[in-house]
């Protein structure tokens, strides 16, 4: 992971010295994104959604996550529902990938059946959430194409202005707009064009909180959906890095476990 | 009751504080047609509740899942029942585990016929759809590996299974009388059966083989006189040996499933068969709706001598899934005999309200069955089930 890193940064070098076009910039800055987050090795985490309609009527969505690094591909993922009770138990198990689809299998706890499941729909709403699965799985570079728009401020932080377009043809955004800070790259806000290129959400993260004094986490993203009125709020708790997880802790024996 | 050993044997872990859940039902069945026998009802309204106990110790290496399951039917007396859904100790290692007490097991990827799933004994008094399974005493050890999971079972302790009593609907005309089965192993409900399955993936393929040797779940039915004088059905299981394949592969917005199995008994061998497609049409006129399109063939090569219905059948079916809050869904299907006339149709809907409860419906249709077809004593058994779930 540190030859990685130090990869990225001797390619980086080149690039930076010479005057880079708009795109060369934005993927160089997508870059030092990931090169700053690589090497966790893996995190436990609670994630609690608060799903708002727009007469005020709430939901809530209670998981927990428990999130491998896998090298030179996309992460894996186990996620256990605790709240709504009815899918209590149920489980979700994603090995992303940098290119193509990413494999899934779903588990229901009432029929203790392990279902694989089509990926391909990225776009559609987590758990009746804001939030779409493309929205919280593993942010690989390789997943879009990037254009450097500007420098700009987001809440009196200094920061790159960004766009990124999606590579695959699935989602459900033309392009996302990021304000990524300057000094520590990480993303503060994201806006999401629909496939009309209208705007369609805004995710604003807050609380960051660094650990293992290199990653940062937001505490809570929150989602506004200004077609719909709809908002979410996630909030995440009991981060737990290098919390000693391996391989073993994802497959379909673990995905029956999990609860 | 062989699993009370067990139950004494956990009882130390049970006392540390652990986590309740579970659901309490309140279910109502109304069948519009008049039932065949004067003593069956038309409307039934049923109780269940099924707590969960669960406990996770030796930093999450170990754990102990019990669920207690009881039904109360204000008709059927073979219908109010209670079952040891599960009571098992969980042992994970690095890439290993083991399990062992009452469990549940699920094998298979097909969506209108399971024939790989051959562990637990149907709890058919509860739907018959025969998705509901009765507690299997069991031993498991697990090795996950770079090839797969290898998965060993020792089963203990048959179970029969569940029929509808005499006063209950959706049942066969004579009723089976549950307190006489017949084995034909000699060891009867002590014989000890054994499994192993494979499973593993390969990119979007995903495989499983398995082979089991034992007590077949499925009795034959055989007339009998009893002193009384009345006629009633009594189970028969054999012995059997299955081997089967499961294989689904994941391509985009396409499902393709198979699963087959070759069954030995002792009155000969056979094949069966059934397989398909699920599409899923996501995101309908840019809403959140997924529409999901299904069809399985099923196949059975004794043809007419079968003991299954689906021997040669079309099973099609409609699936939406809207994506919302509250979690609504409904599968509609039809299962069409392509050698008769017959067909069956069936509907289940579901939706969340807030976040404890939830309501289902379910409508079961089975039309122009031929008097040969198995499901014929089904043909005056239409009914409609409204269910209303409390989950804690």
């Amino acid at each position: 992971m540190t030859l990685r890193i130090l990869l990225t940064s001797l390619l980086l070098i080149p690039t930076a010295m010479v005057a880079a076009t708009p795109e060369e910039k934005g993927l160089e800055i997508a870059t030092e994104v990931e090169a700053r987050d690589t090497g966790f090795h893996d995190f436990k985490a609670t994630m609690t959604m608060l799903l708002k309609n727009r007469h005020g009527e709430e939901s809530l969505r209670d998981m927990r996550n428990q999130t491998l690094e896998v090298e030179n591909d996309g992460d894996k993922t186990l996620v256990v529902f605790d709240e709504p009770r009815d899918v209590k138990g149920t489980a979700l198990l994603s090995f992303s990938h940098k290119v193509g689809d990413d494999d899934q299998w779903l588990y229901l706890p009432a029929l203790k059946r392990v279902k694989r499941i089509a990926s391909r729909n990225k776009s559609g709403p987590f758990m009746g959430s804001e939030f779409a699965y493309e929205d919280i799985s593993s942010q690989e570079v390789e997943k879009y194409t990037y254009k450097y728009i500007a420098d700009n401020e987001h809440e009196g932080i200094a920061s790159f202005l960004i766009e990124r377009y999606p590579v695959d043809p699935n989602s459900g955004y033309t392009r996302q707009q990021l304000s990524i800070d300057k000094e520590r790259y990480i993303p503060l806000k994201i806006d999401y064009y629909d496939r009309k290129n209208a705007l369609l959400k805004t995710l604003v993260f807050r609380g960051y909180q660094q650990y293992l004094n290199q990653y940062w986490r937001a505490k809570e993203m929150f989602m506004d959906n200004h077609q719909t009125g709809k908002s979410t709020l996630l909030t995440w708790t009991e981060y737990n890095f290098r919390s000693g997880l391996t391989d073993s802790d994802f497959n379909k024996n673990s995905l029956k476990r999990a609860r | 009751m062989r699993y009370w050993r067990w139950i004494i044997c956990l009882i130390p872990s049970l006392l540390q504080a652990g986590e309740w859940s579970g659901f309490l039902e309140l279910q109502g069945r109304y069948f519009p047609q008049q039932a065949t026998d004067a003593e069956q009802s038309d409307q039934i309204i049923s109780l269940a509740f099924q707590p969960e106990y669960y406990q996770r110790w030796d930093s999450g290496n170990q754990n102990l899942l019990f669920v207690p399951f009881i039904r109360w039917d204000s008709e059927d007396n073979e219908r109010t029942h209670g079952d040891l859904r599960e009571l098992i100790w969980t042992y994970a290692g690095k890439r290993w585990e083991v399990q062992a007490g009452v469990g549940r097991v699920f094998w298979g990827v097909t969506e209108g016929l399971h024939l790989v799933d051959v562990i637990n004994q149907t709890d058919l008094v509860e739907n018959p759809d025969g998705e509901q399974k009765l507690g299997q005493p069991l031993i498991k050890a697990s090795l996950e590996r770079d090839w797969g999971i290898l998965d060993l079972y020792a089963l203990f302790g048959f179970r029969e299974r569940t029929f509808p009593g005499e006063k209950g609907r959706l049942r066969t005309h004579p009723y089976v009388d549950q307190d006489h089965a017949q084995y034909e192993s000699e060891h009867e409900q002590q014989h000890l059966d054994y499994a192993l399955r494979w499973s593993h993936y390969i990119g979007d393929w995903d495989i499983g083989l398995s082979h089991f040797n034992g007590t077949s779940r499925d009795p034959q039915l055989t007339p009998r006189i009893t002193p009384q004088g009345d006629i009633t059905l009594l189970p028969y299981y054999e012995l059997m040996r299955q081997t089967s394949l499961d294989l689904q592969a994941t391509k985009g917005d396409w499902l393709w499933k198979l699963e087959a199995i070759h069954r030995s008994i002792d009155s000969g061998s056979y094949n069966a068969a059934t397989g398909g497609f699920e599409y899923t049409f996501v995101g309908i006129a840019e809403s959140d709706i997924d529409i999901g399109l299904l069809g399985e063939y099923m196949y059975d090569d004794r043809r007419d001598d079968a003991t299954t219905p689906f021997e040669n059948d079309l099973f099609l079916g409609f699936r939406l899934t809207a994506n919302d809050v509250d979690g609504s869904e409904l599968l509609a299907g039809v299962i069409k005999d392509l050698d008769e006339a017959g067909w069956m149709f069936n509907l289940e809907a579901s939706r969340r309200i807030g976040s404890h409860w939830k309501t289902s419906a379910q409508i079961r249709l089975w039309s122009d069955i031929h008097q040969q077809d198995p499901l014929f004593v089904m043909h005056r058994d239409d009914y409609a089930e409204v269910t209303i779930t409390r989950f804690f």
